[in-house]
């Protein structure tokens, strides 16, 4: 019977024709499971417009860290200054927003970021210094700067050294026809097509221009690096340095543009949230998010797809620690069906050792569900932190980063 | 060989000296006279009051010197040094006191602790390194995160945690003063005791280092992790003993202000260890020595940097400051390193050319 599902499963058409849908049918069944959490907790939050919309707010700063993350690393430099460019991100986003409005205080944060990352890349790749000491360094120059920029500025503005004064938001869309139908049927209470309509309606309402534009990022990020000479190129750097240079590739050229990008991306990060999610700097917004956008980096495997799910993921604990903590506890019994699920899956076709694992890790899941009757916040703060080193230590094998990844390179000199 | 010392020398001076500039430039660009500036730190930061403040926090931050510089020895990056010292004062404040013992002995006890728990936090980090190849970088950043919420989670009232009515500062209850550390009155100010101990880290770290066959093997695997182990040295054990070693350090590094100052943690315990440890480590080139200066230095610049605000300069210009100058300091190791790679391979390049073979061969038979 195993054998027979297996041999099933494994056949070429069947896969051809499944691995479409196969998404379609991942979000239908998360769907179900959520509507019947819902249901039974009544935790009503957890399929509410506000969670999804406060969701997507959280996951682009991650997003965009990792993105920044994944750009760098796949040219062979690791960026631990992704936190400093978010902060300087967060800080010329609000300024030059207060003055010119949000549009170009995007676009002073995409210019600051990618000089702050060539910075970092003149450092490490043409003078060589250790990857890990400029990455510090730039977080603690940025956050100087920041405050101290905020001290000179902000005060005879309606700020103080740590507050801008407030911004301008930037545009919004709410999809007209759509976002109110969803909003009405997701008041009727019917399962499922409600649970769903509510939380389709947090991604079609009040939507900012700035959250669809930075979502492209993804695609074309993918794009570059994989579909065109200059990805190619930029990742050989991050495999094989040696083998690119004897193939004419210019390895320290590619690094800076590579860093140049990552910079922008983070620093755009930074700016997304002093503009859109909050409207105004605050020290101390960015809270670590740079060094979670490292781990999406490792938990979506070096790719631009895995870091979007990463961020997902990261973005709805974000969004479920600062609303309800009942919803994080419901939270936790969709991740329990989910898990039982997977396990008569991988029973079923026979991967015993995939089976036991997932069963004992939902086990322990079911366990702290049972005897905890509410998960601290502070926990749920460091669940991206402890999620990646799991990931590392059960997943090492699955894991591919760039192969020479924070290994300095010399390129050759010409001999005199 | 001299010109390579000399350089060595000059490139801290060097750092400082550029790093100076170029706050000057920022502070010019403001408007505001560096000169006067520098002044004014000068006068305040060597006022008696200060310097004794500056004696307490130095200590502190030369435990954090030597914690990251024992990585350092092993090539290895200690960037959970936040995490292994906040994990630690916490829980040596929590069981100091939970416990009543004789003064000596609660002291000894509240130390221990510390030692054990940033010891352990830091072997975490050593044992996913060995284990599983994760490197300590990653490992450790997340460890800070997954340590910090784990002393937050801890500190509230309905845990381990107090709060003071009418405050918003939570703290551990106060540790009787059986396991207090008495202060040294030095220029009419109050030292703390545990500088005493911080002098006795820096020795211990020499004798360690450079007297002890733990020493030479760490420092050999730090040359060439492959010609240790060709030598006999379990490398993966080494790892691991010196993150932990690493993170004992970090675990004193608030011992000072707990001990002889708060007798409580509290969430106004400093943080940025880290990047302060590293900073004196790299300033000091890792000699125990060169870490005192460098950290007196540093906690020169943070107490002075109080006088700033009064003059109308916002005082994050030290942090600017601070950060230029780790920035420039190892920019111009690097480069000397450069210029001496270059020489060397100018000098083995002549003297292995076929006619210099042949000069010498011949002087040696004319001889």
């Amino acid at each position: 019977m195993t054998d027979l599902l297996n041999s099933f499963l494994r056949n070429r058409w069947v896969r051809k024709i499944a691995s479409p849908s196969r998404f379609t049918l991942f979000v239908v069944a998360l769907l179900i499971i959520v509507s019947t959490v819902r249901r039974i907790t009544g935790a009503a939050d957890i399929t509410s417009a506000g969670l999804s919309g406060a969701t997507l707010r959280f996951t682009i700063p991650l997003l965009m860290a990792g993105l920044g993350g994944l750009w760098a690393e796949r040219s062979g430099v690791i960026n631990i200054g992704l936190e400093g460019m978010m902060i300087a991100g967060t800080w010329l986003g609000a300024w030059f927003a207060f003055i010119y409005g949000p549009w170009v205080g995007f676009l002073a944060a995409a210019i600051g970021g990618a000089v702050i990352g060539l910075f970092h890349g003149i450092l490490v790749v043409r003078i060589g210094i250790d990857q890990a000491v400029s990455g510090l360094a730039i977080n603690i120059l940025a956050l100087g700067a920041a405050r101290y920029l905020s001290g000179i500025l902000f005060p005879s503005r309606g700020g103080d050294i740590s507050l801008s004064p407030v911004v301008e938001q930037t545009p919004t869309l709410t999809v007209p026809g759509i976002s109110p139908l969803l909003g009405s049927i997701a008041d009727k209470n019917i399962f499922l097509l409600s649970d769903g309509a509510g939380i389709l309606s947090g991604f079609v309402t009040e939507i900012s221009y700035a959250t669809i534009l930075l979502l492209l990022a993804v695609p074309l990020s993918t794009w570059i690096l994989w579909k065109t000479k200059f990805g190619l190129r930029l990742r050989f750097c991050g495999e094989n340095p040696v083998a690119a240079e004897s193939l004419g590739v210019k390895v320290y050229r590619m690094r800076y543009m590579a860093l140049a990008i990552s910079g922008m991306f983070a620093s755009v990060g930074g700016a997304y949230l002093s503009l859109v999610a909050s409207q105004v700097y605050r020290e101390g917004q960015t809270g670590g998010r740079g060094f979670i956008g490292l781990a999406t980096v490792i938990f979506g495997n070096w790719r631009p797809s895995g870091v979007l799910a990463g961020s997902v993921l990261f973005g709805v604990t974000d969004a479920l620690r600062i609303r309800q903590p009942t919803s994080i506890h419901a939270a936790l019994l969709v991740v329990i069906i989910a898990g039982s699920i997977y396990v008569i899956w991988a029973f079923a076709t026979g991967r015993m050792k995939h089976g036991v694992r997932a069963l004992m890790a939902t086990s322990f899941i079911g366990l702290i569900y049972l005897t905890v009757p509410e998960i601290p916040r502070e926990f749920v703060s460091f669940f991206p932190n402890l999620a990646t080193i799991l990931v590392l230590v059960l997943l090492a094998q699955r894991l591919k980063p760039p192969a020479m990844l924070a290994v300095p390179y010399r390129e050759r000199e010409e001999t005199e | 060989m001299k010109s390579r010392n000399l350089l060595a020398v000059l490139a801290p001076l060097g750092a400082i000296a550029f790093s100076f500039a170029f706050i000057s430039v920022i502070l010019i660009a403001k408007g505001s006279n560096p000169i006067e500036v520098v002044k004014s730190m000068a006068e305040y930061g060597f006022a008696s009051r200060n310097l004794v403040a500056e004696l307490n926090i130095a200590s502190t931050y030369y435990i954090a010197g030597v914690a990251a510089a024992i990585g350092f020895k092993m090539n290895l990056f200690n960037i959970g040094i936040d995490g292994q010292y906040r994990l630690a004062v916490f829980f040596a404040a929590v069981i100091g006191g939970m416990v009543s013992l004789p003064p000596v002995l609660h002291v000894a006890l509240i130390i221990f602790v510390a030692m054990a728990v940033g010891g352990l936090w830091g072997a975490l980090a050593g044992y996913l390194k060995v284990k599983r190849g994760i490197s300590e970088v990653i490992s450790t950043i997340m460890l800070n995160a997954i340590a910090a919420g784990i002393v937050a989670y801890l500190l509230q009232p309905q845990q381990l945690g107090e709060q003071a009515t009418g405050s918003n500062n939570l703290n551990t209850p106060i540790i009787d003063s059986s396991g207090w550390l008495p202060t040294i009155p030095i220029l009419g100010g109050e030292v703390h005791g545990f500088i005493i101990f911080s002098l006795l880290i820096g020795l211990a770290y020499w004798v360690l280092l450079n007297k002890s066959v733990f020493g030479f093997n760490l420092r050999a695997t730090g040359f060439s992790f492959r010609a240790a182990r060709a030598g006999g040295v379990n490398a993966s054990r080494m790892i691991l003993i010196t993150m932990a070693l690493s993170g004992a350090m970090a675990g004193l590094i608030g011992m000072g202000t707990l001990l002889s100052q708060t007798h409580s943690y509290s969430i106004s315990f400093p943080s940025g260890f880290a990047f302060t440890g590293l900073a004196l480590a790299l300033l000091g080139r890792n000699h125990p020595v060169g870490i005192a200066l460098a950290a007196f230095f540093w906690a020169f610049l943070d107490r002075s940097s109080g006088v700033l605000d009064l003059n109308g300069v916002p005082r994050e210009i030290i942090t600017i400051m601070q950060g230029t100058l780790i920035l420039s300091i190892v920019v111009a190791y690097q480069l000397v390193k450069i210029v001496n790679k270059k020489q060397e391979q100018k000098f083995v390049g002549k003297a292995t050319l076929p006619e210099s073979n042949l000069v010498k061969t011949e002087g040696v038979v004319s001889k």
